[in-house]
Order: structure tokens, then sequence, then C-alpha cells
């Protein structure tokens, strides 16, 4: 009974927390889904969203407003920083570089990395500035079954919950409204998309925008779990088997990708850890990535490749 | 696309320009150079260090007009933590001032290791307070190492001594689990032989566990030990770790009093981050600890009123500040002794080694240096350049650290037979002849 | 005018088959190799500007032969067989390893079977060739999943390899023969008698290693095995149609490039850190080495050079610049200047570009072409 209870601790631990790399993986899903760019940045704009958030907050419950107007403005602030860089991004980096290949695209993210990394830190500090915006502290469930219960943390359930709603929110983003079915379009094929009148740029712009506000979410939960600081960016490499297994293109992919991602780390790491060394999560998640792929090379749920000669 | 050529070769040429030309510098002056990481993941603990050692040389400057007259010329060099980065550092600033770098002070393990054959060959000492090779103690195998004032091998000796004290003895130790939450890379692992050779001592079941770097994802280790239920979790982290560890032990119920961390994981970012849960958590300390001393007036009389100073004035007095200050000042009297061999004038590495083998600080001495308080008597010698191996424990209250503990003195018949193994090892691994410390004048 | 060929007639099957079969090409790398084997010796045994100090060569030069070499190996797998590779940075770790373990003594115990395999300490040469070897296997063995995978999904698999390796030689005491840090130190540089020590003879030792397998690699890519690599680069369906085995052709690319990217690492390790934990070979090394590869050009020996040079040395003039200036900046801001300058100037770079600088270097040689007429 112990074991078993100690076993369902682990794999919900594990299925949380895959649902929080889930929130940064979701970042590059967007992007990629509507154009093909596989955007490294996303941890650094994390690390972005986060440092405008917590420093606005900082400073406005220091002059004196309620945490919830604090709250409110800070979100504002953030997602106004969000957009510029969105714009910025779209305008001098993936705009001019339109119909170039993947791999110069996804380097050319590594070098936007560089430039918001150094400009968040110059401009909002490097230091650890602690968030506090949800309960950190543990539920011990069905304590009657197991001795001493089985720990959940209220962290990882936001984090869940937050997860669901914005999977579900840009599902509907998706399908129901006008813009979303534009960003579909664009996706298939941005030549076709842009002869029928949609414009491209602004689709662009549309989708760097809720990569960059689905960043936001991540860092209100991640920045309540370490503290905002430069770590985050270390976020992306965690999410990149997440998007590997789920497919880069699809949504549901990301957040499937993490359950398996996250439970299965956690019981590599509980189980088959302390007779190899320990330490083994951040690799077995890439070689759980990399046996997923050799079943099925476009991921889970990604869109199937077909090669035309 | 010929613009882009051009561009290209002015800013070559721009670069190569910027090379060669070398600063114009006074001759009474001893360069110091400062390796330091203000930007990247260990930035939060990397800064304040960085200003206290910075504002004890201008302190020196301003208030002394500097060593005996020689003014200190220092600049800082950004490392990021990374090891490439720092050898790259050490190569531009080891040949610079007047002599050269009198000394160096990486302030990380990875590039302490990288240097350590480097430093030798260019006759610059290395100054690791409180970290590096902890076998670099022997001063015979390794003349241009100083980890002053305790190795990872003492602070592990120090750690199970406060435990036993807590339990109530030493053979109270026997049974118990013991677990070693630690930053998987050269730093956290040093502590592991000799916590082997005290669980073989004392009995008690000693378990490592590895976090990678960075450490933002402790999830499984601290599941681990919730199943696992150590008496004691002993925290080798640095930067981000440290106070994910505290949070995750909050979140499994870990007690945090349980929880003791090296001197590197007992600073204000380690506990702030996780507000009121950290409460409770202990670690150790590097002789010092947080607060302000004599010498803090005198920096804020002579920096920071004159405008000078490189942080805030409310971070002056913190762990970290104060570990900044202590370093420079071993730097800055082992260049004091040696200016007493060697006169009053610029020294080479090679005469600053000397000084700092010799360097000897009373009671009285510290306590005109205005360091009361901090820190205990020094001796370093030929054979032993760690000095002195004192160290006290500290409680997280939730709005300072108190100190707790009485002095712990490391066991020094523990230590050595391992010190002597591994530096003999390396000796033979380099082919390094050892001096003979009692030929050393 | 100056950079003409007219005149130059090939007579013979060889001349037509040179490398280089321009002379002013020639000429010029003859210049080249000229002033790295000659004039930098000469210039640092006597201290004369600009090696007044080591740091020229220890700090800039050393670095930059080592991951041009690095960058080389890169260029073979991504630029000219086409499969994007970010696991560089653990084969460069693989070569490492191996060699140290090779240069001090092999002890496998099979307890089990009752006996134990041992090698006695290698030389040093042959250590770090062997290390290269056995990247070479590794890399195959890691190559395997290219043959169903793809593209981006290929370069987040072989980051499996990265992580991994990364922990193998952090968590397996026997490749760092149990050093109780795990940070381990090679051994002495002894060359059949000759011991390499100061900066200029681990200079020169890396220039020619460098040298004869730059050269060794810019014939492999002009050979049969060159031509196939290129084939399933630019389409390997039809690669496969015209008769090339993608098995074959993927898995030498991986190994010779594993093997060049693994001797680079053992002389990272051996020739330029002398101490080193596995660190020294993440994630952000082989980033760094993708980046060469791209700066520099995909597919381009020479854009591999130009391509190490630009991303070692630019990040350190961005950090160099204004202290030597005299602009009172601190350190911090000067980095995140270095970062933000960096990152726009590579996005500036792929964007007017995205070729790197080998089309740039075309580019140049046509206009001298033609120079001085405009057309």
């Amino acid at each position: 009974m112990i074991a078993l209870g100690q076993f369902l601790e682990v794999l919900i631990g594990g299925l949380m927390s895959g649902v929080l790399y889930s929130l940064v993986a979701l970042g590059f899903v967007l992007i990629f889904k509507a154009s093909g760019v596989f955007n490294f940045a996303q941890g650094a704009m994390v690390l972005l969203a986060g440092l405008a958030l917590v420093r606005a907050l900082d400073l406005l419950v220091a002059n004196g407003f309620p945490l919830w107007a604090a709250i409110v403005l800070g979100i504002g602030f953030s997602a106004v920083i969000m957009a510029t860089t969105a714009w910025l991004i779209e305008r001098f980096v993936i705009g001019p570089l339109v119909n170039q290949d993947g791999l110069t695209l996804f380097m050319s993210t590594i070098g936007v990395t560089f430039v918001i990394e150094g400009a968040a830190e110059m401009i909002f500090g490097s230091d650890v500035y602690p968030l506090r915006l949800f309960p950190t502290d543990a539920w011990f469930v069905l304590e009657g079954l197991f001795p001493g219960g089985i720990l959940v943390n209220k962290l990882d359930v936001w984090g869940a919950l937050i997860a669901g709603i914005l999977v579900a929110g840009l599902a509907l983003f998706f399908q129901r409204t006008k813009t979303g079915r534009a960003l579909r379009a664009v996706a298939d094929d941005h030549l076709a998309a842009h002869s029928v009148g949609i414009p491209i740029s602004w689709i662009w712009f549309v989708v760097w925008l809720a990569a960059g506000l689905v960043a936001l979410v991540a860092a209100t939960v991640w920045g309540t779990k370490l503290g905002v600081q430069f770590s985050i960016t270390f976020l992306a490499l965690k999410a990149l088997p997440v998007l590997i297994i789920g497919g880069l293109t699809s949504i549901p992919g990301a957040i499937a990708g993490g359950l398996i991602v996250g439970a299965g780390e956690k019981i590599a790491e509980v189980y088959l850890g302390p007779s190899i060394g320990g330490g083994i999560e951040y690799w077995f998640a890439y070689v759980l990535a990399l046996a997923v792929l050799l079943v099925r090379p476009q991921g889970l749920f990604g869109e199937r490749i077909i090669e035309r000669v | 696309m010929p613009s882009i050529a051009r561009n290209a070769l002015i800013l070559a040429a721009v670069m190569s320009g910027a090379v060669v030309s070398a600063p114009a510098s006074a001759q009474n002056e001893q360069f110091i150079p400062i390796l330091s990481y203000r930007t990247g993941p260990y930035a939060v603990n990397g800064a304040p260090y960085a200003n206290g050692v910075i504002d004890y040389y201008n302190l020196i400057n301003e208030r002394d007009g500097g060593i005996n007259d020689v003014k200190i010329l220092i600049e800082e060099c950004e490392t990021g933590y990374a090891t490439d980065k720092g050898v790259e550092c050490y190569e531009r600033l080891k040949s610079k001032g007047p002599t050269g770098a009198a000394f160096i002070n990486p302030l990380s393990t990875g590039i302490t290791f990288a240097l350590t054959e480097k430093t030798a060959a260019d006759k610059i000492p290395i100054i690791t307070m409180g970290y590096g090779r902890a076998d670099s103690k022997n001063g015979a195998v390794f003349p241009y190492n100083f980890p002053m004032l305790g190795t990872y091998w003492s602070a592990a000796d120090i750690a199970i001594q406060h435990v036993a004290k807590e339990l109530g003895g030493f053979d109270k130790l026997k049974g118990k689990k013991i677990s070693l939450l630690y930053h998987d890379s050269p730093y956290g692992k040093e502590p592991i032989p000799m916590l082997q050779v005290l669980a073989q001592k004392y009995g008690f079941e000693f378990t490592p566990i590895p976090v990678t770097h960075p450490g933002v994802e402790q999830k499984s280790q601290w599941l681990a030990i919730r199943q696992n239920r150590p008496d004691y979790v002993l925290v080798w982290g640095w930067g981000v770790m440290n106070s994910t560890a505290v949070k995750e032990a909050a979140a499994v119920a870990y007690p945090r009093e349980k929880m003791i961390g090296v001197w590197w994981s007992g600073a204000e970012p380690d506990v702030t981050p996780a507000g009121d849960q950290a409460i409770g958590y202990k670690s150790l300390m590097l002789q010092h600890g947080a607060g302000r001393f004599p010498v803090h007036a005198d920096i804020e009389k002579y920096v920071y009123a004159k405008g000078k100073g490189s942080t805030e004035p409310g971070k002056v007095g913190e762990v970290l500040y104060n570990r900044g200050i202590v370093n420079a000042m071993l730097g800055v009297e082992g260049i004091r002794k040696a200016q007493e061999k060697f006169g009053q004038k610029p020294l080479t590495g090679e005469q600053v080694r000397w000084g700092l083998e010799n360097l000897n600080l009373s009671e009285a001495r510290i306590k005109e240096l205005g360091f009361e308080g901090m820190l205990k008597p020094i001796r370093i010698s030929c054979s032993d350049h760690e000095g002195t191996r004192d160290g006290r424990v500290q409680q997280w209250d939730g709005k300072s650290w108190k100190i707790i503990s009485d002095w712990y003195t490391a066991d020094e018949a523990l230590i050595d037979p391992l010190v002597r193994e591994v530096s003999m090892k390396y000796a033979a691994d380099k082919k390094i002849q050892p001096r003979e410390c009692s030929k050393e004048s | 005018m100056l950079y003409r060929e007219a005149g130059q007639f090939k007579t013979t099957y060889a001349e037509d088959m040179a490398i280089f079969p321009i002379s002013q090409d020639r000429i010029a790398l003859a210049v080249l190799l000229g002033i790295a084997f000659i004039g930098v010796p000469l210039l640092a045994t006597f201290h004369i500007w600009p090696f007044g100090s080591d740091y020229l060569l220890w700090a800039i030069l050393l670095p930059f032969l080592i991951l041009a070499l690095a960058a080389i190996g890169t260029n073979i797998l991504v630029g000219y067989c086409g499969q994007i590779s970010l696991g560089s940075g653990a084969f460069m770790a693989i070569g490492a390893y191996s060699a140290y373990k090779l240069a001090t003594g092999v002890h496998i115990p099979l307890a089990w079977l009752g006996f134990a395999v041992s090698i006695p300490p290698l030389p040093v040469l042959a250590s770090i060739l062997l290390g290269g070897l056995i990247a070479a296997g590794v890399g195959i063995l890691f190559g395997i999943p290219s043959l169903r995978i793809k593209g981006l999904y290929l370069a987040v698999a072989t980051l499996a390899a990265q992580f991994f390796f990364d922990w193998a030689f952090l968590r397996i005491p026997w490749f760092t023969n149990y050093a109780p840090s795990g940070s381990v130190n090679a051994p002495a540089l002894d060359f059949f008698g000759l011991i390499v020590q100061s900066p200029i003879e681990r200079y020169l030792l890396c220039l020619l290693l460098l040298t004869l397998m730059a050269l060794l690699a810019k014939n492999l890519v002009r050979s049969n095995l060159g031509r196939q690599w290129m084939a399933i680069r630019d389409m390997d369906i039809a690669a496969e149609l015209i008769g090339i085995r993608p098995l074959y052709a993927k898995l030498t690319a991986f190994a010779v490039s594993s093997f060049i990217v693994g001797v680079a690492g053992a002389l990272w390790a051996f020739v330029y850190l002398g101490s080193w934990e596995p660190l020294a070979f993440s994630i952000d090394r082989s980033l760094q080495l993708l980046f060469m590869v791209i700066i520099g050009g995909l597919g381009s020996i020479m854009g591999s050079f130009v391509g190490a040079a630009f991303i070692l040395i630019v990040p350190i003039m961005l950090n160099l610049i204004p202290t030597e200036l005299g602009v009172p900046l601190s350190t911090e801001t000067i980095t995140h200047f270095e970062f933000i300058i960096f990152g726009s100037l590579i996005c500036y770079l792929l964007i007017k570009e995205p070729h790197g600088f080998a089309r740039l270097i075309s580019i140049g040689k046509e206009k001298l072409r033609l120079w001085p007429f405009p057309y």
C-alpha cells in the first residue's frame, strides 16, 4: 500500500510538472503552426514577461496601489511589453526572413534570444524577484487510504487549471474566430493565404503576440515557482521534448506531450535514478522523445509529413 | 552586399585596434584582476560578492591611499560562471598593470580547476576562499593555490559535527540517514569523498542526490526525499538551486530545520525568494555571516559617502557582500606581507605568493582591520594553504540570519590523509615534484 | 583583373582536378599558411606586436583553431549532408573523454567473465586520434535515427545525445578515473619525446592538425562520397532514386563529422583547457558550433573558418572595446550590450546573407574578377 501510494504521488507530481512544461511548449507550437518558425526564444520571452510583470507589480505596490489593481495593471504592462516585442520581431526579423529554410529561421530566433536576454536584464535588472500570485504549499489527499497521504502541490493544480483554460481558449480562437481561421490558412500555405487577401504580417504579429501572452501566463506560474530570474530561460530546453512528442503543430499535443514527459521523467528519476546514479531526468525526456519519433517521425499529434520529389 | 563587406572590414579594423591599444598606467600601482559574474543564471549570487570585493579595494585606495601608498588598480571581467569565458578573462588580465596580476580570484570551482595549471606556469597565485579544489590545501603540490578559510572537506566535517551536536553526540549518528543534495558539477561533488569517510567513521547512511545545473527542477529529488525521509539534508547548491530547494522542501513538508546548506547556500538571495517557507533553514558560515562591523563604517564613510559605492547602501553587510570584502582583505594583506620582504612597490605574482604563504593575521591585527567578530586568526603555511578551518551555523528567521552555534573546527586528522592522497595523485599525474615544506623559509 | 583565371590552361586531368585550380587561390593559400606557420611563431617568439603578451595566442588563436576544426566537422554533417545536429558538443566530449581514458590507461573489469580488459596508457597523439574514432563510432550509432527522423525533429532528437553524454561523463566515475570532483586533468602532451608546453607549441600542434584535417575534409567533400552527401542534402528521396544509399551516405557523414569533432574535442580538453568538466561541452557549445557553420556558410570549408572566427571573436571584442576605449560602463552593462549587439548582428547577417560568409566570399571573388570595371 505504501509503495502504491508513493507511486501515485510520483505519477501525479510528474503529470502536473509536465503540464507546467506544456505552458512553455504551447508558445512554441503556436508560432511553429503559423509560420514554420521553431522559436528558441520562447524561454527568453517567459523571462521578459515575468520581469516586466514583477517589476511593475513591485513598483505599483510600493506606490500604494491595492494588490488587485497592481496585478491587473502589472499584467497589462507586461502584455504591452510582449506586444511591442512581437511587433519588433515580426517587423525586423521574421518578416525579412520569409521563405528562408527552417534552420536559418531557427538560428535567427537564437539571435533574438540573446537580444531579449540582454535587453530584459538591462532594463529590468538581473536580481531574483519573488512573485507570489498562487499558493505554493501542498495538499495531502487520501490520508485515510495511504499513510502520509498523497502530496499534491497547489501551484501545480493552478498551473494545470490555467493550462486547461489556455488550451480551450486557443482552440476556440483557432476554430471560431475569423483571425483564427486566417491563422490556419497562413499556416497551411502562406502564399495562397496572401493571394486571397489575408494580411500576412498582421497575422504573424498576432501569432507572436499570442505566444508572448502564453509566455506571460507561463511566467506567472513559473515565476511563482522559482522567483523571476534568469534561470527561467532554461525552461526552453525542458519544453523541447514535450513539443517533439506532441508534434510541432498540435496544441493538444503540447499538453499530451507534457503529461508523457512529466510522468515519464519523474518515474524514471525516482525509481530508476538511484540505481544508476541519479540526475537522469534531463536526458530521459529526450530519449523518450527520440523513441516516440522513431515510431512516429512527426510526433504523436503532428501533421503527417508528406514528401514529394 | 558590398556594404556589409565594407562594414565588416571597418568593424574588423576597429577591433584589431582595440586589442593592441594598451591602457596607460602609472608606475606605482598594483594590478588586481576581478573575475565576476553579474549576468546569467548565477548573477544573483555573483553580483553582491563582486560588489564587496570592489568596495574593499576602493576603501584601501580612498582611506589609506593604497597598500603602503601603492595604489590598487582593478579591472573587472565578466565570466558568466562559464569556464571558457573565465579562461579568456584570465588571459586578458593576467599581464596588465606594471607587474601583472597580483593574484586571481575566479569565484567558480570550474574555473579554478581550469586555471590551476595555468596559474602555476604563469606564477600567479589563485585565491579560492571557501571554494575551489579541496586537495589544493597541500601547498607543497599546489604552491599557487590558496583555498583560504575553508575547503569543502572542512565544510562537510563541520556540517556533520553540527548534526552530531543537535542529535546529542557523535554516537547518535549511527544508523541515521543523511542526504546530500548537490549541484551536479565539480563544486557539488567535492564534499562527497569526505562525507563518505565520515559516514564510514560514524556509521550513518549517506545518500548523494544530484541536481542538474542550474537546478530549476527538483521535484523528483524532493519526492524521493519525502519517501526516504532522511534525518538531515545537506544542501550544496548555488544560484537558483538553493531557493528552489527550500521551496520544494516546504512543498513536501520536509522540515527546514533539518536542512543545512554549505556556506554558498546560506545568503539572502537563497532564502528571500522562498519567503516564509525559508524560516528555520540553516547554513554553515565561512566564519563570517551577515551584519555590519567596523570595516563597514569605513566603507560607508570613505567609499559610499563619496559616491563610489558599487551597490545600494542597504546591501552593504549582506552575507555574500561580506564574503567579498573578507576575500579582498586577505589578498591585500598578502600583498602587504610580501611588501615587507620585497619592498613597497608593485609586486609580481610570484612575490605576492610568498606574502600569501606567510600570511599571519593575529586577533589584534584583525581587530585593527575592522574585522573583529567576522574572522578568527589565520595563519597560512607551506603545508597548509587553508590557514584555518573554523565555521559556525546560522539560521534564517524570516528576516535575517541568526548565529545559532559555537565555533566548530574541522578535524585535520580526518581531512589530511585524504588531502595527501588526492594531491599526491595530482602530482604524479602532472609530474610535479612536491616542495619540501620544511626547507621553506 | 586581379582575380582572372583567363590564360590559366589546364593541360592534364590532374591539373583540372586540383583542389585549387586557380593560381590566385593557391597563392592566397600559400600566403595564409606562410603567415600561420612561419609568421605567427616568429612574431610570438620575439614578442613583437601584436604578440606582446600571450593573450592573442592563448585566448584567441588557440580556441579559434580548435573550434574551427570542430566547425568543419559540424559543417560536414549539417552543411554537406543536411542533417541538423545539436549534439556536436557531446561528440566533442566523447572525443575528449575517450582520449583521456586511452591516454591514462583503460581498465574494464569484467567480473562476471572472470577477467579484465586492460590497455596500457597510449601515447597522446594516438589517444587523440583514437578518441576521434570512438566519437565516430558513437556518431554512427546516434546517426541511425536520422534514417527515419528529419529536419528540426532530428535536431531535437540529437539533443538526446547531448544530454545523455553530459550526464554520463558527470555520473559514471569510470570515465573520470574516479576523480572526487569529477574534473579531470589532461596528461602531459608528450609527442614522441617532444613535450608541448608553451602557447606557441600548442598553437603549432593545433594548426598542424587543423591543416591536415581541413585538407582531408576539402578532398572528401569533392569526392564521390561528398557528392553523395550533397545529393542527400538537396533531396533525399531523389538521391535514393538515382541509386544513392541513404543509410551509407548518412552514416558516413555522421562518422566523418563525429571523428573530426571528436578530435577537436580532445584538443579542446588536452591542449586548451588542460583540466575540464562536462560543462565545457554543454549544449551552449553545440549551439555555438551550429552558429559558426550557419554564419560561415553551409557547405563550405572556408566558411567554417570565417564563421568560427566571427562567433568566437566578436563577443570578446564587444566586451573588450568599451574598456579599452575607456568608456565608463559597468561590466554588467557591457555584457548586456554584448548580448544585444551580438544577437542583432546574427539576425542582421542571416537576413542580409542567409548563405553566410562563404557566399560573401564568392561574391567578393566575382567582383575581383571584374575589377576595376563594373561589368
